[in-house]
């Protein structure tokens, strides 16, 4: 009994050792997070949240993305152009009958995943590194973007926007179930913001089952050592090609999701590069090794949260625009020196280049 | 019929030819040792077992039955699994992880980890390391472990043939005879195992039959004890070896090289006093993971916030870099423990590698001056006689032996008048050890101070002039002139619990919060003291 009790304890110690950085980062946005609500005149209401969980989704989307061919050791510079890509398409074909704007909704995730799918070829069949690979693919996929929706604007089905921009009230309210959403059982949830609902669905039905999966397995096996990897005998270009198809995929669940908030496609390539680079960003903040091998895209979700947290604050204090990339910079520049702390606790100098 | 023959196996790289026309059999229920000299082909024949290297000619056969494998994977489905030298782990997965990688146990398609971690449980007290916890990262065990946990996938595979690369190599005392136990046991059970070791006397320990092959060529089979020690390194070497060691000649005190009082770093190391002569070799022997390579990287200047006082020719000096140690006022070399990680940038030429640490006196201003360098790499490759297609080859493309001779190469080349050496003859042939035993005693004569830790009591014993027995980070005992013998290495080195408890109880009486050294990753000494 009491070595069971010592095996509990000394797991658990192990385990807070190994999530410290997923830890520290939950810590970081709850922190700003509860700051930024304590300073809002609407602080902690139902509207705040669903206009920040509107605000946060797609960044997270393409965070989530970015984190597997950082976890493979790479980085994707194409996550943003797949977004807009799939944003524009969005914005052409989510409008019709039922059947076709679910068909629409399907198309649009087979288009992030078609993306990812030829990056993955790049990369896995050229043996071209992924960061050059994602360079070129992104020009060719904002180019078809620009090709598709040569000028904002769109059509995109009206209820279904709402319904997926609102709480789970409005979703009832919307299609007509749960007595549209009045009956007393759905009184407890009737307020969470819907891109919230989303947002833990992928996580917990799409993320959790490939981290667990042998081609999850893998992707974390090559980051931390390939040469060990291959000799292990594990199924190395089938995890590559599924994890960039992956990370496909999420990036075009971020740019189906800007579709229906912004009800339009828009081939707005600052954006596209705005986007990308906030990905690398949220990823090192949710604690992702840029080595490969280390990190989660739980981790990446909670980096973009903490990064848009830090926007929402400059709203409140109506900080000069002008100053805010400025602020933005130092903001960020503090919170990935947060995970450098343990370098003070190095005493052995040696560990610093492990 | 043997369970596993190879015939007429051919293997060239480029213009090398690795393994030539070799016929070569092993059978199950049986330990087969193969011996021989870096590039004397060992390596490229397990890795034809194991289904790394394709062979350019000849055919491996199972059971009779010509087999041939494209990937790793295919041999070990056919139960031929490999440790090799190099440590096919990663870092940062768990041990669980990593012991049930090639094909985790599954439920509803997703990876098991209950079923993982029970599997990892069982395979670890299969081998007596219940105190490794599977959940832990292996980045965060000792080598020693790593090397267990190796042992413990390669068994989860159920083999029925087993390959060991120098697995022993990295292991400390206790898990060496572990390991041979398990693989008694594995033997009665009616598995093949071939094993390559360096060390004569653990083949003695282990082996029922032994091949030697030289310059890729299969010499000879016979069983374990048909011929002497010296018979084989003969067979192995081609040519008759005098002496093993070079005569150690009596010493003139010339005065003192480096002096460490009351040195001491982070609860890993105390009180060290070591004074080391010019023109002396000092051992450092005990245990593995005693504290010894904390000690030479602290003398290295790569340790924090260290503790007590070091002299360099009688002057206090700070030790806080290796820029600073191997500046001209200390000329401190430290030829360091794995070569691939700290010795060497592996995938740079040759030359860049011999000059990297002596840059600035091969520069004029910033820049570097060509003709200086191109003669100090030739002077380096001569004076180690390395053997190098062109300088300009990755260094990754030479054997183990000739890769550690580049590392002590390129740190004679800044001209050091202290030498620290981590283990430098690890998983080296017998031939290139002897040259560095020979070249060390050399050095020392010409008035270089050396301090040398191997984890090999013969090398101790063979090359130093004094040795210090280290235990739990201090030095409890100093060996002189005839003491040094293995039994009094072994003996103070066992023993040694007695003298660290009794330091220790002194330690908890005075102060009831000091923590024991034996937290980390379960290398601790107490599970050595029984055995």
């Amino acid at each position: 009994m009491s070595h069971a009790k010592r095996g509990f304890a000394a797991d658990l110690r192990i385990r807070l050792a190994q999530n410290t950085a997923l830890l520290t980062v939950i810590a970081v946005f709850v922190l700003f997070y509860g700051f930024y609500n304590a300073n809002h005149p609407r602080g902690f209401t139902t509207a705040v949240y669903i206009q920040n969980a509107n605000e946060v989704f797609a960044l997270a989307m393409v965070a989530m993305a970015q984190t597997l061919p950082v976890l493979l050791g790479g980085l994707d510079l194409s996550v943003g152009a797949i977004m807009t890509l799939v944003n524009c398409l969005a914005s052409l074909v989510l409008n019709g009958s039922p059947v076709q704007i679910a068909l629409g909704v399907l198309l649009c995730m087979a288009t992030g995943a078609a993306c990812g799918l030829v990056n993955g070829c790049v990369v896995v069949y050229g043996r071209i590194q992924p960061i050059i690979a994602t360079l070129a693919t992104g020009a060719v996929f904002l180019g078809l973007a620009l090709f598709l929706r040569p000028s904002p604007g769109g059509d995109v089905d009206g209820d279904l926007s709402w319904a997926a921009t609102n709480d789970l009230f409005e979703i009832a309210a919307t299609y007509g179930f749960a007595d549209d959403g009045e009956a007393a059982w759905f009184q407890p949830i009737a307020n969470v913001p819907v891109p919230l609902v989303l947002l833990v669905v992928v996580a917990l039905f799409v993320w959790l089952p490939f981290a667990r999966s042998v081609t999850g397995r893998t992707v974390y096996a090559i980051g931390s050592g390939e040469g060990a990897a291959y000799m292990s005998g594990l199924p190395i270009d089938r995890a590559r090609l599924a994890a960039f198809t992956l990370g496909g995929f999420f990036a075009g669940l971020g740019g189906l999701y800007l579709a229906l908030q912004t009800s339009s496609g828009n081939a707005d390539i600052p954006q596209a590069g705005a986007y990308t680079l906030n990905s690398i960003a949220a990823v090192v903040i949710g604690g992702t090794s840029l080595l490969g091998g280390v990190g989660s895209a739980i981790g990446s979700i909670f980096g973009a949260l903490v990064l848009r947290t830090i926007s929402f604050n400059f709203r409140i204090f109506e900080i000069d625009p002008l100053l805010q990339p400025l602020f933005e910079g130092v903001v960020l520049l503090a919170a990935v020196s947060l995970g450098a702390i343990r370098v003070l606790r190095v005493k052995n100098t040696l560990d610093l280049f492990r | 019929m043997p369970h596993l023959q190879l015939v007429g196996i051919t293997k060239r790289y480029g213009g090398v030819t690795a393994l030539d026309d070799v016929d070569f059999a092993c059978e199950l229920g049986s330990v087969h040792a193969v011996l021989g000299e870096n590039g004397a082909g060992k390596s490229t024949l397990i890795k034809t077992m194991a289904g790394v290297v394709r062979p350019d000619a000849g055919q491996i056969l199972l059971d009779g039955k010509p087999v041939s494998f494209a990937t790793p994977a295919q041999a070990n489905a056919a139960g031929i699994v490999c440790i090799f030298q190099e440590l096919s782990l990663l870092p940062d997965l768990s041990v669980a992880d990593n012991i049930s990688i090639a094909a985790p146990p599954r439920r509803f398609g997703l990876i098991d980890r209950h079923a993982q971690r029970r599997r990892a449980e069982e395979l670890l007290a299969r081998i007596r390391c219940e105190d490794v916890n599977p959940l832990s990262r292996i980045r965060d065990l000792s080598l020693s472990r790593r090397q267990m946990v190796e042992i413990a996938k390669a068994l989860g595979q159920d083999p029925s043939v087993l390959i060991l690369d120098e697995a022993t190599s990295a292991l400390t005392a206790a898990d060496v005879d572990n390991v041979f136990d398990i693989l008694r046991l594995l033997r009665d059970d009616g598995i093949a195992i071939l094993t390559i070791s360096h060390r004569m006397h653990e083949i003695e320990a282990v082996a029922d039959r032994c091949s030697v092959f030289r310059n890729g060529r299969h010499i000879d089979s016979f069983d374990q004890g048909a011929r002497s020690a010296d018979e084989i390194v003969r067979m192995m070497i081609g040519r008759d070896i005098e002496a093993h060691f070079p005569a150690k000649r009596e010493r003139v005190d010339t005065g003192t090289a480096l002096e460490a009082r009351g040195f001491g770093w982070a609860g890993r190391l105390h009180d060290i006093d070591l004074r080391i002569g010019k023109g002396e070799i000092l051992g450092l022997g005990g245990l593995d993971g005693q504290g010894q390579k904390e000690l030479l990287l602290g003398l290295f200047g790569v340790l924090k916030n260290t503790v007590g006082e070091v002299t360099v020719d009688g002057e206090v000096v700070r030790l806080d870099s290796p820029v600073a140690a191997k500046g001209d006022a200390l000329g401190i070399a430290l030829i360091p423990e794995d070569r691939k990680t700290e010795g060497l940038m592996l995938p740079m030429s040759i030359a860049d590698n011999l000059t990297i640490a002596s840059l600035a006196r091969l520069s004029n201003g910033p820049f570097i001056d060509g003709a200086a360098l191109e003669r100090a790499v030739a002077d380096g490759i001569a004076r180690m006689h390395i053997k190098v297609g062109s300088p300009d080859d990755p260094v990754a493309t030479l054997s183990g032996g000739n890769q550690q001779k580049v590392v002590i190469a390129k740190w004679l080349m800044t001209e050091p008048r202290i030498i620290l050496l981590n283990d430098p003859t690890r998983g080296i042939d017998v031939g290139t050890k002897q040259e560095i035993y020979a070249l060390l005693r050399t050095l020392a004569e010409a008035g270089t101070a050396i301090l040398y830790y191997s984890t090999d009591y013969e090398e101790l014993i063979g090359c130093c002039d004094r040795v210090l027995v280290m235990y739990d980070g201090r030095v409890i005992r100093e060996l002189t002139g005839d003491d040094i013998d293995e039994h009094e290495i072994i003996a103070s080195s066992l023993n040694a619990d007695a003298i660290a408890d009794a330091i220790a109880d002194a330690v908890a009486d005075a102060d009831t919060t000091a923590h024991g050294p034996a937290a980390t990753a379960g290398d601790g000494p107490a599970r050595r003291a029984g055995t």
